[in-house]
């Protein structure tokens, strides 16, 4: 199935390189230099590139392509998703995937790709398992290796690799049992110009982080299950005990995990928690054009708006901003054109505003759009779509867990068109 | 860091001594420094440096006790094995002792170097230890026997009777390990050997839950193929045609015949293993995996009922929330769907309105599909939606975005006029690519409804001035030739003024001048007569071979003299002939004949391996081959140890259920599913 693999960096160059069978030259990424050229910017360049004997799969993540070479038949998801998962592996080893990591820790790399395909098909995905073949790094294990002779690869198979619930290893042990559950939703919208909403939904995911001894097995609960109109689930839940009575059962994996994806049925009206009052305006005659924007609470249920940024793309014939803000700081970078607000928290006395002028080149006429403005902001302890969990209940063990529900609601992609 | 420097020098030929140095370290005899040099080595390769030359110091590690020099070493080997065949072979007896190792990660690892060292005359070891390795006991020494067919295979296509042996026996096992390996194996081997799957299909619809994601995608793939092949198509809406033909020929000399048909076509009833199939993939929809998730998908697509395919849409666009690379793929599938299918997707027609800050590959994707997805019932609100995309900053999306109007257009009469009166707008837009857009979209769309558009083409003629893109340019002089009646004032005076600038015309703009000349001299010879054969002129000493070729091909037919044949005749038929008018249609009309979510589906061109999908049969083959007796069902392993948290969990949850101890039991063996709780 998948052939090789090539690591780019930014700047074009292959600073890894994985095969599983026969290796294929390096020339082959010819082909991506090509279509990286075509596409003007990185994230434009093709997920799919056919070549004459081969075909280019990559994906683009942390600023590196990670391409996979392909020979024949294979549904291209499988790759994709599988790309994915490598750098998610990459990120869950070394905390951050970057080139420098990768370069530094290359040996651990290259034997966590070894054991995540065999002859181009997965054969150990799942990262606790992964984790008890080859052992991440850390700077106490490094020293201990070195001192004790033993090594970072395990000589036993993975319990999980023959278990029924092959996502937890056995023999789980912590002093404080803990599980976390943390409830964010994001709304993705879509405003015009008069402020009325074009699309808006709500996309939510349960977040976990599961400390727990032994074999334990949950049960969630929600107040308003039927909320939940499209539903993921990580493999642990039970989907028939889902099916017929509308709760989360399931033996949770050691540590962080997504345990459900969802999104709330398109029949709620999606409450929006801000809204944008702009005056953006270019004129033909002069070169210079007004802008002023007002962020303020709409919906929030009482809560607080943090962590409220504001960007937007500024159109090309724009040369620079002078703008100032009631509060926070700005920047507009006069290359991209881009322009970043770092608003912080919105106070409902007294609305945070951006005005100023906008020198436009001289001579071009005015841009045929206004730019529009995407917004980013959180607020703590809000679940938007009004989801309750009712209770988590833990079987199977004998001792007292703690437990906490955290919610949050974020911005997904929100945009103002102006 | 010294160490990458000194690797460079090495690639630059002048690094022997780095090598020595490395070729020591392994022939000491510290496990620390061995290891250390492995390391550096690993490090080489994954930059793609040649290590080959220190085979022979590294094959002698091969039997090393500490586990993860041993490891280094076979990753080595797997790398260079194939060029350095001799020397490999002194490794291959480790290999064989390993395979007899009580721990099963050992034997399984030995077994997979082995296969992975692409020696062939190792071949005969390798098929005995595949075939040793398939009965082993170990689930997860057998999935390795099951990926090194594979590996034997392409290696040595010669074995492949052999290896369809050991296939048979492996798709027997009962392991929700060894499924996907063993089924991707046959894949590969032997996608022709249905036969083989029969006895084993519903095993594997009943295990399909517990395999690993990515076994569950080869797998479903594999089914879907199968059940194209076994079962009668659930299509009723054809079978209605059938019914209506034979209903008009119903009173004829063989009207008893068609009746007796007619009735056969009627009692439809669904295979119960058709119905398996469909009833367990559907819980896969909720896969956090978008590879599973397009895989029931297409399996719904392409095999369920066209009432009950509908259920795949809202997953579909769940995996809109998903990596840019998931979107491209997910979008193209939705977009050959939505051709043939419109309702499936209506529903969520606002899940496609373009974001500014998507990627442009994956703005003209949903484009397409909102197109595709246009009725009378949305497009006003569609209209609106695309006024806002003309306007974009990114101006190929705005030119996708006129093209996708003038779709609109052709495909709902009732918004043509709008559509147009839109376009015309446009012209006077600042941007070229824009203008240039929509003049090619106008011309078209004009062709389409030649009636009363003197205004428009007037207003055209106009814009000749200032536009400069050769296309549009070309569009517009077609246009006026075209409708030369029509416009009889600004016709001639078009060509005049095109025929000062003939030479600094693009080709394309040159032949569509010697195009409108040649109707104008037809149509009105008196004003234009002059001005074609000076055009004509020009063109005859063109550089291009294709100008001077039509130029010469025009002035024969137009111009009668006594070597022109009978064809100047029917000149003016030949040029000012009805022409069909172009269809607009989208690029995904035609995809549906692969498979989807395959990649020839996303190429649009056959990938290499890529194995058709078959028609249904008219008639099913005997449903018995897929009965197997009754002994066979005795619940794995694994499915036991699932109903043991079955029923502890039942028991705590409802308190004096434990007297139901076999019912789950027998119930998870026929769901075959996470859990069951039974019923009160």
């Amino acid at each position: 199935m998948i052939h090789s693999l090539f690591l780019i960096n930014a700047s074009g160059d292959i600073f890894l390189e994985k095969h599983w069978k026969s290796a294929v030259s390096r020339s082959v990424c010819d082909y991506f230099f090509e279509a990286q050229e075509r596409a003007s910017e990185a994230e434009n360049v093709p997920p799919v590139i056919p070549t004459p004997h081969h075909c280019l799969l990559s994906v683009y993540r942390h600023k590196i392509f990670f391409v996979a070479v392909i020979q024949s038949e294979v549904p291209p998801l499988f790759v994709i998703e599988f790309l994915h998962r490598v750098v998610d592996t990459f990120q869950d080893y070394f905390g951050v995937c970057s080139e420098v990591m990768i370069k530094d820790n290359v040996v651990v790399v290259y034997e966590v790709l070894e054991e995540m395909l065999d002859n181009g098909f997965p054969l150990a995905t799942e990262s606790n398992i992964l984790k008890e073949l080859i052992k991440p790094p850390t700077i106490l294990r490094t020293v201990v290796n070195t001192i004790t002779g033993s090594t970072n690869v395990g000589d036993q198979l993975p319990t999980g690799q023959l278990s029924v619930v092959p996502w937890r290893r056995t023999g789980v042990k912590y002093t404080n049992n803990e599980a976390y559950f943390d409830v964010i939703e994001e709304i993705d919208a879509i405003i015009d110009k008069s402020g009325s909403t074009i699309t808006a939904e709500i996309q939510g995911v349960i977040d976990a982080c599961v400390k727990l001894t032994g074999m334990p097995d949950l049960t969630l609960s929600f107040m308003n299950p039927r909320l939940l109109d499209d539903v993921s689930f990580h493999p642990c839940v039970r989907f028939k005990r889902w099916e017929s009575e509308r709760i989360l059962s399931f033996i949770p994996p050691d540590g962080n995990f997504r345990l459900l994806s969802y999104h709330v049925s398109a029949q709620n009206l999606v409450a929006i928690p801000v809204y944008v009052k702009h005056n953006i305006s270019f004129r033909d005659s002069s070169s210079l054009g007004r802008f002023e924007i007002t962020v303020g609470p709409k919906q929030t249920m009482g809560k607080t708006i943090e962590g409220v940024m504001v960007t937007s793309q500024m159109p090309k014939g724009v040369l620079n901003m002078s703008l100032t803000p009631s509060q926070g700081t700005h920047i507009f970078d006069p290359v991209t054109k881009l322009l970043s607000w770092d608003v912080g928290k919105i106070n409902p006395q007294k609305l945070p505003s951006l005005k100023g002028s906008m020198n436009l080149q001289a001579g071009t006429s005015k841009p045929d759009e206004n730019p529009t403005i995407n917004l980013q902001f959180k607020i703590q302890q809000l679940a938007i779509s009004g989801l309750k969990v009712n209770r988590l209940d833990m079987y199977g063990e004998k001792y007292k867990p703690f437990k906490g529900i955290k919610y949050m609601t974020k911005a997904g992609k929100f945009q103002v068109r102006t | 860091q010294p160490q990458a420097i000194a690797s460079d020098s090495c690639c630059a030929g002048g690094g022997d001594g780095e090598n020595e140095d490395l070729k020591q370290m392994l022939e000491s005899s510290k496990d620390s420094a061995k290891l250390d040099a492995m390391k550096r080595i690993v490090g080489m390769i994954a930059k793609g440096k040649n290590a080959s030359e220190l085979f022979p110091a590294v094959v002698k590690n091969v039997a090393s006790k500490n586990i993860e020099i041993k490891k280094l070493v076979y990753v080595y080997l797997m790398r260079y094995a194939e060029e350095q065949q001799d020397l490999a072979l002194l490794s291959i007896s480790t290999f064989q002792r390993a395979l007899k190792d009580p721990n099963q990660l050992i034997r399984a690892s030995a077994l997979r170097v082995l296969s992975s060292i692409r020696v062939p005359i190792i071949v005969p070891i390798m098929m005995l230890a595949i075939k040793e390795a398939s009965s082993d006991l170990s689930p997860y020494v057998r999935k390795n026997a099951a990926h090194a067919i594979q590996k034997l295979y392409s290696l040595d296509p010669e074995q492949k009777e052999m290896l369809i042996e050991v296939i048979e026996k492996l798709l027997k096992d009962r392991s929700t390990l060894v499924a996907g390996s063993v089924v991707m194996a046959f894949e590969e081997v032997c996608p022709d050997r249905i036969d083989l799957i029969h006895k084993n299909y519903r095993k594997l619809c009943n295990l399909l839950v517990d395999v690993e994601e990515w076994g569950q995608v080869v797998i479903i793939h594999m089914l879907t193929r199968y059940a194209r092949t076994q079962f009668v198509s659930p299509w009723k809406t054809d079978d209605d045609v059938v019914e209506e033909y034979n209903e008009n020929n119903f009173y004829e000399s063989d009207g008893e015949q068609k009746e007796k048909d007619r009735n056969v076509k009627k009692t439809y009833t669904m295979d119960p293993d058709h119905r398996l199939l469909l009833r367990n993939t559907k819980p896969l929809l909720q896969s956090r995996n978008a590879a599973v998730v397009m895989a029931v998908a297409q399996l719904y697509w392409h095999l369920a009922p066209k009432s009950e395919a509908g259920i795949v849409s809202k997953s579909l666009v769940r995996l809109l929330r998903s990596n840019r690379e998931v979107q491209y793929i997910v979008l193209q599938n939705i977009a050959t769907m939505s051709i043939q299918r419109k309702g499936m997707f209506e529903p969520y027609l606002k899940s496609f309105y373009v974001r500014s800050t998507d990627p442009t590959m994956i703005k003209t994707l949903k484009l397409e599909i909102l197109t595709n997805l246009a009725n009378e019932a949305n497009i006003s609100t569609l209209l609106r939606e695309f006024q806002t995309y003309v306007k974009s900053q990114d101006k190929q999306f705005a030119a996708a975005t006129i093209q996708a109007i003038g779709r609109c257009a052709t495909n709902i009469t009732e918004v043509t006029d709008t559509c147009l009166n839109g376009l015309v707008c446009l012209l006077s837009n600042r941007d070229e690519t824009v203008v240039a857009e929509s003049v090619v979209v106008i011309k078209k769309l004009l062709q389409t409804q030649p009636a009363h558009h003197g205004e428009i083409i007037k207003h055209m003629a106009k814009l000749l001035d200032n536009i400069t893109v050769p296309v549009a340019r070309a569009s517009i002089l077609w246009l006026i030739g075209e409708y030369c009646e029509r416009v009889p004032k600004i016709a001639p005076d078009v060509l005049r003024k095109t025929a000062k600038s003939f030479t600094n015309e693009d080709d394309l703009v040159k032949l569509q001048i010697l195009n409108l000349g040649a109707k104008l001299y037809l149509t009105n010879s008196k004003q234009t007569k002059l001005l074609t054969q000076y055009v004509l002129n020009l063109g005859k000493y063109d550089q291009s071979y294709d100008i001077r070729d039509r130029t010469r091909f025009i002035r024969q037919l137009i111009v009668p003299n006594e070597k022109s044949g009978a064809l100047s005749k029917y000149a003016k038929k030949i040029f000012l002939a009805q022409k069909p008018a172009p269809l607009l249609e989208s690029p995904f009309k035609d995809r549906d004949h692969f498979q989807l979510g395959t990649l020839s589906h996303t190429l649009n061109s056959r990938a290499t391996g890529y194995l058709e999908l078959s028609d249904w049969p008219d008639v099913a083959p005997d449903p018995a081959v897929r009965n197997v007796e009754v002994a066979e069902s005795v619940c794995c392993l694994e499915e036991t140890r699932k109903c043991h948290l079955l029923v502890h969990y039942s028991f705590v949850d409802f308190t004096g259920l434990v007297i139901y101890y076999s019912i789950p039991l027998l119930a998870c063996k026929l769901a075959g599913s996470h859990v069951l709780v039974p019923e009160l």
